[in-house]
């Protein structure tokens, strides 16, 4: 018997495509219209809510055990230090960038 | 009454420690898979940080229509894995089979739309070496670099989860799982939402760098 007692119905993994169509559809929208230096903050915002849809959602961590919820966050919590530790080093130097 | 692989395995207390188990394990495996292909995205946060105009204009040079097409197909097939899951939890075996085909299905049509867009962007000489274009402002060849080995892995990893796919669409046919029993199917769901999340951010990094209208 598999544990968790809570699944999403049917509708809700409809609700949740559509929602992920339309996210998409917005960041190709921004993206044609230019919002210059704004541009990247919007693309990666909507990337990770639509991320954050597709774990939670389609992948079961919200009805889960809380466990599965620490693995699931482990893996982009050292990815975070990675690019954070790296990006420190980068930034912080003259030369590195050119334009 | 129940057949050996729905039967409990004796360092488990039941089946649903088990199955708690066995989801985090395959979440372990897609961490290292998060670092896997974060290295990737590390590198292409330090080079484009370096070269944003030879990005950029890499960028505009790629299929935006194939890249949304794909990513479109991409969510799709992530609907159609969570529905073969919900049919296989309602022990609904012949939806089970057709969900997974359909997922199949949208895998094969990803890497019909890349095999057309690589195509396209080898005639366009996009291939970083001695044939790469020399119209594009230094850094450009860098960005394609990173777009051939991101894509690709991720292009290797779809070729997985088609084999994966296969397999339990086949062995679902063949009755393998039941209400007690669909770990396998869930669990192959976990790496193909995983490879569908990649392409969700590959899209805007690659695709969406400086478009206009």
């Amino acid at each position: 018997m598999n544990a968790s007692a809570h699944h999403p119905s049917r509708s809700r993994y409809f609700k949740i495509w559509a929602a992920l169509m339309i996210l998409l559809f917005v960041t190709w929208a921004v993206a044609t219209l230019n919002v210059g230096r704004f541009n990247i903050l919007v693309a990666m915002s909507i990337a990770v809510v639509k991320m954050l849809m597709v774990i939670l959602y389609f992948m079961h961590v919200r009805y889960g055990a809380r466990l599965t919820w620490l693995f699931a966050a482990a893996g982009f919590f050292w990815l975070f230090i990675m690019f954070t530790l790296t990006m420190g080093d980068y930034l912080t130097r003259s030369g590195f960038h050119h334009g | 009454m129940s057949n050996h692989s729905s039967a409990v395995a004796e360092q488990f207390e039941d089946a649903a420690q088990q199955y708690e188990a066995a989801t985090l394990g395959m979440w372990t495996f897609l961490a290292t898979e998060v670092l896997f292909f974060g290295g990737l995205f590390m590198a292409y946060i330090a080079y484009r940080h370096a070269y944003p105009g030879g990005f950029a204009a890499g960028s505009r040079q790629i299929n935006l229509v194939f890249g949304t097409v794909n990513t479109a197909i991409l969510l799709t097939s992530s609907l159609t894995m969570a529905l073969a899951v919900h049919a296989a939890q309602g022990g609904k075996t012949r939806a089970v089979v057709r969900y997974l085909l359909a997922t199949l299905g949208f895998a094969m049509g990803f890497m019909v739309v890349k095999g057309l867009e690589y195509h396209q962007d080898f005639v366009e000489h996009l291939v970083p070496g001695r044939h790469f274009t020399t119209d594009l402002p230094y850094g450009a060849q860098i960005f394609f670099v990173l777009y051939w080995a991101m894509t690709g892995l991720h292009a290797c990893h779809v070729l997985v989860g088609v084999g994966l796919l296969s397999t339990l669409a086949w062995l679902a046919h063949r009755g393998r799982y039941s209400t007690q029993y669909y770990t396998p199917i869930e669990i192959g769901g976990l790496y193909w939402h995983f490879v569908d999340i990649v392409w969700i951010f590959l899209y805007p990094l690659l695709y969406l760098i400086d478009r206009h209208a």
